[in-house]
């Protein structure tokens, strides 16, 4: 591309990188998988509604193992997404008078979501929740859930915290108000021996969140541990911690290619992932196998994807992995 | 939106002399009573104390540096935001214009294999004419700014993450941190110096330049005189020979040029940019601009205003994590902070009109 530029405007005008960008990734990739259907069965529809946020970068991944396992399956994969309960579940509404094969719905607000998933069950259409709805998601009447317990991976970073022998962490909220980010912390605190306290950031504004993690470390010397909700976060923790001169640990919760390098390069000290890949990507093969031989995994228990704790000895093969989105 | 067709309130005073007004000799506590930022320098004065007081930390060199690159953020852009008010408009899209204007040098460095100079080039043509484009709508439309912003507001909400998904195919960018001219474009937009042994973002220097030049446009320019004009009374000023389309498609230009600025401060310092990024940031600016003594009407306030407002704000939503206040409470605290510091504003702002 950057050849084409150059023959454009003059190689010294088109000012080409030689390092990084574009080629390098091309170079770099030999991507796996001409993206061919593995079975004959007939092309079922499924549908795809969470809850997600515009350009968010979890759901992404999430949408990206749902794509590839309707790839395979032969399935016609249909997303939609609102952070808006009301609008979620109208959504859902929507495909229903699609009539779709198979829905796929996360429950961050279950009560508002309720009404709309027993009315999908009862136009005879499977429904399997996702990422978060653990408890109420039998009660709705869905197959599966699909999903991490937010509590159980704070527990997990908790326990992490001790046996990193870190006295005072900070967990960051970057969503007021959000119930699993609240579990997230809850759960650490619950588990981690020392003192945790939180920080609401606002996360549509980077340098917000950087100022005020640098203003908390130096309000508080004695925090040495800093723990992100969200991955994009991690690298501005890492940031602020050198603003501020602290000492403290950056550890996350989810997993990008910034994290990975992150953790490789050791400015990170473990991330916590619930592998949203394996989320997107158990639901409609799930769903797949329910239509093709009515198969159920979980056994109405909720079927767990993480958390997995990452440190620097797996970065090195997830590296890859994350630049491509899917982990 | 005054309804006499009087000269603008600001700078210029009613005067019998032919000459120009601003070249008359007043006392200079006269011309400070005058100015729209005396009563928030009041404001900013009484939160910098009570933050001193309440907060142990917020007086050490190191976290004044921390609230004045958290006010510089805002405060880039409230400067032309404020110009923008003072002549009578509104932007809605200032706040996901900085994350397109990061989006497209990131975008266009890595996908050309382009030094990312030429990123940043390309960024700023394309961002100076989405201001263009806001102010041709207006100007054309008649529509209120209002309207026309929020359009285009979600066009480039849409367009960050349609674009930056087609191309990248994830909702955020690559890192361009390993290309060529990384590090020199990092060095203007994002490093930080140390003076002594305080550290300076180089976004606060920015800062410092676009209010200096902003408020030599305001007070010593032509063009100035027309940005009031314009706000006092468009029609007005029309009749009177102003050029009121490229005035008001200049100060949207402003707009997005200091969006600019602060997208590839924000690509530089973060590598990777989520293109969901700057929703809800335009009122920031606003806020500022407005707690800084622009009037929301138009045809009143300075830029040096603005950045008080901008440090108000940076000072209050900092200085409430120093204090170590129940989290849970931040909004509010922050809320009633602001609204203190806006009502101190005005008070003093009538008592100096009252006195004057």
């Amino acid at each position: 591309m950057c050849a084409v530029l150059a023959a454009v405007l003059g190689a010294s005008l088109a000012g080409c990188s030689s390092t990084g960008g574009k080629r390098a990734e091309d170079a770099r990739a030999a991507q796996a998988a001409g993206g061919k259907a593995a079975v004959n069965t007939p092309r079922w529809t499924f549908a795809m509604v969470t809850h997600s946020g515009d350009g968010d970068t979890f759901w992404d991944i999430v949408q990206n193992g749902a794509q590839q396992a309707a790839v395979k399956d032969n399935i016609k994969f249909v997303y939609a997404h609102d952070k808006e309960a009301q609008r979620q579940s109208q959504l859902v509404q929507s495909y229903i008078d699609q009539k779709v094969d198979g829905l796929i719905v996360s429950l961050a607000k279950p009560d508002a979501m309720k009404d709309v998933v027993l009315k999908a069950e009862k136009a005879g259409i499977p429904v399997i929740t996702v990422n978060s709805g653990a408890e109420e998601s039998k009660a709705f009447g869905a197959l599966s859930h699909i999903g991490q317990d937010e509590t159980v991976a704070g527990e997990a970073v908790g326990e992490e915290l001790n046996k990193r022998g870190k006295k005072k962490a900070l967990c960051v909220l970057h969503e007021q108000g959000n119930v699993g980010h609240e579990q997230r912390c809850d759960g650490a605190k619950q588990t981690f021996k020392g003192d945790l306290q939180k920080l609401y950031v606002d996360g549509t504004n980077m340098p917000d969140v950087q100022a005020s993690i640098e203003s908390k470390l130096q309000a508080d010397p004695s925090i040495d541990a800093v723990v992100t909700l969200g991955a994009p976060f991690a690298p501005t923790a890492v940031k602020a911690r050198e603003q501020a001169g602290s000492k403290a640990e950056v550890d996350t919760f989810d997993l990008n290619a910034q994290v990975a390098a992150g953790l490789k390069d050791g400015s990170l000290g473990f991330a916590v992932d619930q592998q949203p890949y394996l989320q997107g990507y158990e639901a409609v093969d799930l769903l797949w196998l329910y239509k093709y031989n009515s198969d159920v995994l979980g056994g109405g228990k909720p079927v767990l994807t993480g958390p997995q704790v990452i440190t620097k000895k797996d970065a090195d093969a997830l590296q890859d992995y994350t630049k491509r989105g899917t982990r | 939106m005054s309804h006499t067709d009087a000269p603008p309130r600001q700078p210029a005073r009613p005067s019998k002399s032919a000459g120009d007004e601003r070249l008359l000799h007043r006392s200079l506590a006269r011309r400070l009573m005058g100015r729209p930022e005396l009563g928030s320098v009041v404001g900013a004065i009484a939160v910098f104390l009570f933050f001193s007081i309440a907060a142990e930390p917020f007086l050490r060199a190191s976290s004044l540096s921390t609230v004045l690159y958290a006010s510089s953020t805002i405060g880039i852009m409230a400067v032309p935001v404020a110009l923008l008010m003072i002549g009578g408009e509104f932007d809605l899209s200032a706040g996901v214009m900085v994350v397109s204007s990061a989006l497209i040098s990131s975008m266009f460095s890595y996908q050309m294999t382009a030094n990312t100079w030429v990123g940043v080039g390309v960024s700023l043509v394309v961002t100076l004419a989405f201001g263009v484009l806001n102010g041709l709508l207006l100007t054309r439309t008649k529509l209120p700014s209002f309207v026309i912003t929020l359009g285009t507001f979600f066009m480039l909400t849409g367009l960050n993450l349609g674009f930056t998904k087609l191309i990248s195919g994830t909702v955020s960018t690559k890192s361009i941190a390993d290309m060529e001219g990384f590090n020199s474009a990092r060095a203007l937009f994002a490093s930080h110096l140390t003076i002594g042994n305080v550290d300076i973002q180089i976004t606060i220097v920015w800062w410092i330049v676009l209010v200096a030049v902003a408020t030599w446009i305001l007070l010593r320019t032509r063009v100035g005189n027309w940005i009031f004009a314009v706000g006092g009374n468009a029609d007005a000023a029309r009749a009177v020979g102003v050029p009121v389309t490229k005035t008001k498609i200049g100060l949207y230009m402003g707009v997005a040029l200091a969006a600019w600025i602060s997208g590839q401060h924000l690509l530089f310092s973060y590598d990777a940019i989520q293109s969901g990024d700057g929703v809800g940031n335009e009122f920031l600016y606003i806020i500022a601009a407005a707690v800084g003594g622009c009037l929301m009407t138009g045809g009143f306030g300075s830029a040096i205003g603005a950045a008080v407002g901008a440090f108000i704000f940076g000072m209050t939503s900092k200085g409430i994590v120093y204090a170590q206040w129940n989290p849970d409470w931040y909004k509010f605290f922050l809320g009633a902070m602001l609204l203190l510091a806006t009502l101190l504003n005005a008070w003093v702002r009538k008592r100096a009109e009252a006195t004057s």
